[in-house]
């Protein structure tokens, strides 16, 4: 039996603004992936909870008439991996989903759910961090939009209020058309793993050079980040060798990879630079070029 | 705090009072529908899996309340007049069943793997992602994807 002593169903996104603002201890519940086993583990943060779970409304995934994908925060992982619009404009996106633990957990575990338990081995942080995401969220004074750069403060730690509710994920056209994009998660095991690494990268190109390269890194540090200093030494250098180096070189000057039980810092380093060079090459060539 | 669901479970409905901390799992064992098993009770082995509106799902972090107006699927639904299903025959014909303790778990995962691809051709990497969710501790593995491919063949 899971320790919830005070429990209510929202009814609709109002609904659990206003019972969320009602209760400084309430938290919200989505798909339970996360939630549930902290409670199974005896935390006492989620005793109190208000559950969106059966909110169909949040889990829409819709293309808007300028081109902007909207995904539902309360979509599983599955729907997104499924998903049309998903498939078609921003795949990278239905890559990083199809990372996620296995089957069953991707059938219930929603990419809200994901991105606002602000952990730093969020699998499709990287993907809404390289697309420049806009999350639409709803408060108790209304609804307001908050860029995923800078989402993610620290660990389990993002920049929503209590009472403020994830309502979709917005990717706007001109954050995928021209990009190619790819997600590589590094983990001991091909599934039910949580990832050691995982790097996602962006690419625009102008002939034979980048115009653009994203890059975004999870495991990295404490929170998922982009890396800028990468993401500048790219900026206008030719396809070649000589520049999947130097941004490998200037990536270490982004990342802040710590000791734990699953991977040493310098492993972790290792692995870096070496997701770096591949995940770039890799968006490089979905975007049409070739080193 | 208790709530009341309707659910259909094994094709019987059901009018259930169940506490809010409660697991599905847990509402299903305590109906006497014990195929599903409390393994890891996290989420991580799979035993547990039942179908919820046929998608497979870890019944162990899945609350009972979820299961409001919805259909549960468990083996013991799955035979009809004493005939197995095509995925619990073609586990016999594989000899995909050691312990037996996943088993259930596993029937439920493939019948719904079965039921989702059966028009199109799937790779054995795809029936092993598709089925990454459940651990047999036998490791008889091989065994089972042949039953599942036996299944696919089948139905071509």
């Amino acid at each position: 039996m899971f320790a919830i002593e005070r429990y209510s169903q929202a009814q609709s996104v109002e609904d659990a603004v206003r019972l969320l603002a009602a209760d400084p201890e309430a938290k919200l519940i989505a798909g339970g992936s996360d939630v549930l086993i902290r409670l199974h583990e005896g935390s006492k943060d989620f005793r109190s909870l208000v559950d969106i779970n059966g909110l169909a409304a949040l889990k829409e995934i819709t293309e808007a008439a300028d081109g902007t994908v909207r995904i539902g925060s309360l979509a599983t992982f599955s729907e997104i991996m499924d998903s049309d619009v998903v498939n078609k404009r921003v795949p990278v996106i239905a890559e990083a989903a199809a990372t996620v633990g296995g089957p069953q957990l991707r059938n219930m575990a929603t990419m809200g759910g994901n991105i606002c338990a602000g952990v730093p081995c969020a699998d499709s942080a990287g993907a809404l961090l390289v697309l420049e995401a806009d999350l639409e969220i709803r408060g108790v004074d209304g609804e307001f939009v908050i860029p995923m750069v800078g989402f993610h403060l620290g660990p389990s730690r993002v920049a929503l209020k209590q009472g403020d509710v994830l309502v979709v994920f917005r990717i706007r056209p001109e954050n995928y058309k021209g990009f190619g994009a790819a997600y590589y998660k590094y983990s001991m095991r091909d599934a039910m793993d949580i990832a050691t690494i995982g790097c996602t990268a962006a690419a625009r190109l102008d002939g034979d050079k980048i115009a653009e390269l994203r890059l975004a890194f999870s495991v990295a540090a404490p929170t998922p980040l982009r890396c800028e200093t990468a993401e500048k030494a790219a900026a206008g250098k030719p396809l070649s060798e000589e520049t999947l180096k130097t941004i490998k070189n200037a990536v270490e000057k982004d990342v802040k990879p710590r000791d734990s039980w699953r991977a040493t810092k310098e492993f972790r380093l290792h692995v870096i630079r070496t997701l770096t060079q591949r995940v770039v090459r890799q968006a490089v060539e979905r975007a049409g070029g070739k080193f | 705090m208790h709530k009341n669901i309707t659910c259909t479970i094994n094709g019987k409905q059901y009018l259930l009072v169940v506490d809010v901390g409660q697991s599905l799992l847990d509402t299903l064992r305590e109906l006497g529908v014990t195929s599903a098993k409390l393994g890891c009770g996290v989420g991580e082995c799979g035993t547990c899996t039942v179908l919820m509106d046929n998608i497979p799902v870890n019944s162990c972090i899945t609350l009972a309340v979820w299961a409001d107006g919805k259909t549960i699927r468990t083996v013991e639904g799955e035979s009809r007049d004493g005939q197995l299903s095509k995925v619990q025959q073609a586990y016999v014909d594989a000899g995909a069943v050691q312990c037996g303790f996943c088993t259930p778990g596993l029937i439920m995962t493939s019948t719904a793997f079965v039921e989702k691809h059966k028009d199109r051709k799937v790779s054995r990497d795809e029936i092993r992602r598709g089925h990454a969710g459940n651990l047999c501790r036998c490791t008889g593995y091989e065994t089972i994807i042949r039953a599942v491919e036996m299944c696919l063949e089948d139905s071509e």
